[in-house]
């Protein structure tokens, strides 16, 4: 009996599989004025960062409930890990974890949208460049934004400042949140730290071929491509309870004003990673 | 490129007697002319052009006076005509055999210098309406996704087109502030795109194999002939003041374009796009830098303003690019039906394969 069910699942997983290469290949799907693509997103990045996410790094999730089901939000990370594989994490926790399986709108860096098919990805996959317009943009069209305010200080740094927040720049993240009266949703990630420590930064190198950095990890440059497969660490995620901009709305354009909520923010992150590195004592444990 | 915008809504609404129009001897000019021209309360409408009308336009031009004169030359000939309203679209985006990149730019550039200077002199003249591009916002990226008409260029740029646009909007940002009773409405044109493919980005597209820059996917946006010809008619008889983007709402990708063509797409590394543009003949079609920089960062603009302040939404991108598509099926190589039939045919043999192994 149980054949014909077996048989009607395989036949709708290929009935659907050949209409979404019918759809794809005549154009026929949609693209937001960002470049954003979620069929794409969900139908071919996902699977392949869902592996990353629950299988090589058995990721964790706590508080989702923190981020809200609907509405504009500025999410704010810490930033790791030598290749910003955290950011990608977090949008599969925003996406997998919570109920509304929300997509986080990251924002990046220019040198993202400087180069070839970086640049592509990172649009498909709803990113955008990491100045004022887009963020407001995107917040005031009730869109979750992702930011890492510490930049390449954070995903650049020397393992032994691993979970230690770097300064969190100018705070024009902020002054966006207050300006759309969007809340600021801090989050802690353990984790991205330990999957390609950072011994070293070969600065000349990094020059020559324009990076921010050329890192030397325990398995980078030496293994070759095989360097490029991140440690299985363990990662945990944590959202902290939104912040309120509201008080402050009126306030984007002063800096003090900015620079304290920058510091909360930063203060909020940064206790939360000491508390979730508690919870896991072993960074290569299950 | 700051757009000051204290200008009111199309609420005084009064045809002007007299209209010039420049540049009809192409499509959007002797269109628009022919429009004008068949409006209630305008007296009389002059085509100017440096070239003479091809026989399919004539018949639209029959209630219009056709004034041969390159602008570059001087435009002292329109001053005595009374003109209520200006319309100038002898505006070129591509070199058009004739002399080149520097005879565009003299049409261009000089040209619109030339005839500001006769629009000084035109004591009658109430509004002037300029065909721009969204080509003013140059290409970067640095640039934010979606241009406000406040957005600045980052750089100048590379291309020819973006250049002389941005010189020609300078001009008219002067003359507006030194003759403020003129109202000047200045349109960001996207791409136009119609049923017939012809500006050369839809030439580009029309063509079997397309170049496109290896690693990108722009986002490009289109309006629809129509609805920019809509736009123009109010601009020249209602009072718009300001800068304003004119676009289909929403994007489609480069890819997705050539797709719904039905079209084979050539990734080109954009070096050799580039070099092939400056000192060669280009590939395959793709001549310029415009294009490439089109091509390689894309562009959107926000038409939040225009909606608003015309009362008017044009029809998204992606369907004024479906007209285009729906006339061009005929060449297509992918057609959606095709890949339909396909499918079918694919999921009914292994429905009969595993039907066999069952049983």
């Amino acid at each position: 009996m149980t054949v014909p069910e077996l048989a009607d699942e395989f036949d709708n997983k290929v009935a659907s599989g050949l209409a979404f290469l019918r759809r794809r290949l005549s154009g026929q799907y949609r693209v937001d004025e960002f470049g954003f693509d979620p069929e794409l997103t969900e139908q071919v990045f996902q699977p392949v960062l869902r592996l990353l996410y629950r299988d090589w790094f058995r990721t964790e999730v706590l508080d989702v409930k923190n981020l809200p089901a609907q509405g504009g939000a500025l999410v704010v990370g810490n930033h790791s890990g030598t290749i910003a594989l955290d950011a990608l994490m977090l949008t599969m926790a925003c996406h997998d974890e919570h109920p509304a399986r929300r997509h986080l709108r990251l924002l990046g860096a220019d040198f993202v949208f400087k180069l070839p098919f970086v640049s592509e990805l990172a649009r498909k996959s709803g990113a955008t460049l990491a100045c004022n317009p887009d963020v407001e943009r995107l917040l005031e069209a009730d869109e979750l934004v992702g930011v890492f305010p510490e930049g390449f200080k954070g995903v650049g740094k020397k393992f032994t400042d691993r979970y230690k927040l770097q300064r969190f720049g100018r705070g024009g993240f902020v002054s966006a949140a207050l300006r759309t009266r969007r809340p600021i949703v801090p989050v802690a990630i353990v984790g991205a730290e330990e999957i390609y420590p950072l011994l070293g930064d070969v600065k000349p190198l990094a020059r020559l071929i324009g990076a921010p950095y050329f890192p030397i990890t325990p398995t980078f440059p030496w293994l070759g491509p095989l360097g490029l497969v991140p440690l299985p660490s363990k990662w945990l995620i944590r959202f902290g309870e939104p912040i309120d901009t509201e008080p402050y709305a009126d306030r984007a354009d002063d800096p003090a004003a900015v620079f304290n909520l920058a510091d909360h923010v930063r203060e909020t992150i940064q206790g939360m990673l000491h508390e979730l590195l508690e919870l896991r004592p072993d960074a290569f444990g299950p | 490129m700051t757009a000051v915008d204290t200008g009111t809504a199309g609420d005084r609404v009064r045809a002007p007697r007299v209209v010039i129009v420049t540049g009809i001897s192409r499509f959007l000019g002797a269109t628009i002319a022919a429009r004008l021209a068949a409006t209630p309360g305008v007296v009389r409408v002059i085509g100017v052009d440096r070239a003479d009308p091809p026989g399919e336009l004539r018949p639209l031009l029959r209630g219009v006076r056709v004034h041969r004169i390159d602008l570059a030359e001087g435009a002292d000939e329109l001053v005595e005509l009374g003109a209520e309203a200006l319309v100038h679209l002898a505006v070129v985006s591509s070199p058009d055999g004739r002399g080149g990149r520097a005879a565009m730019k003299d049409q261009n550039v000089i040209g619109t210098m030339q005839l500001l200077a006769a629009c000084q002199q035109m004591p009658s003249l109430r509004r002037l309406v300029l065909r721009s591009s969204t080509a003013a916002y140059g290409a970067s990226f640095r640039d934010p996704a979606v241009f406000t008409e406040e957005t600045e260029p980052r750089a100048t740029p590379r291309g020819g087109y973006a250049r002389d646009i941005l010189d020609i909007e300078g001009y008219v940002r002067g003359f507006r502030r030194r003759n403020p009773r003129v109202t000047t409405t200045v349109l960001r044109f996207t791409p136009f795109v119609g049923p017939q493919p012809d500006t050369g980005l839809l030439q580009l597209l029309a063509q079997p194999v397309v170049p496109t820059v290896l690693g990108r996917d722009p986002r490009l946006q289109f309006i629809h002939v129509d609805d920019a010809l809509e736009l123009l008619y109010r601009s020249v008889v209602e009072d718009h003041q300001g800068v304003f983007n004119v676009a289909g709402p929403g994007t489609i990708t480069l890819s997705q374009a050539i797709r719904r063509l039905g079209r084979i797409a050539l990734p080109v590394p954009e070096g050799i796009l580039q070099a092939a543009a400056v000192y060669g003949r280009g590939v395959n079609g793709l001549r310029s830098l415009d294009q490439v920089d089109l091509f390689v960062h894309g562009r959107v603009v926000d038409t939040a303003r225009l909606t608003e302040r015309y009362g008017f939404t044009p029809r998204a991108t992606a369907e004024a690019f479906d007209d285009f598509v729906r006339a061009q099926r005929g060449d297509a190589v992918l057609t959606p039906g095709r890949l339909a039939e396909t499918e079918r045919r694919m999921l009914e043999m292994i429905r009969t394969v595993r039907a066999g192994r069952v049983s």
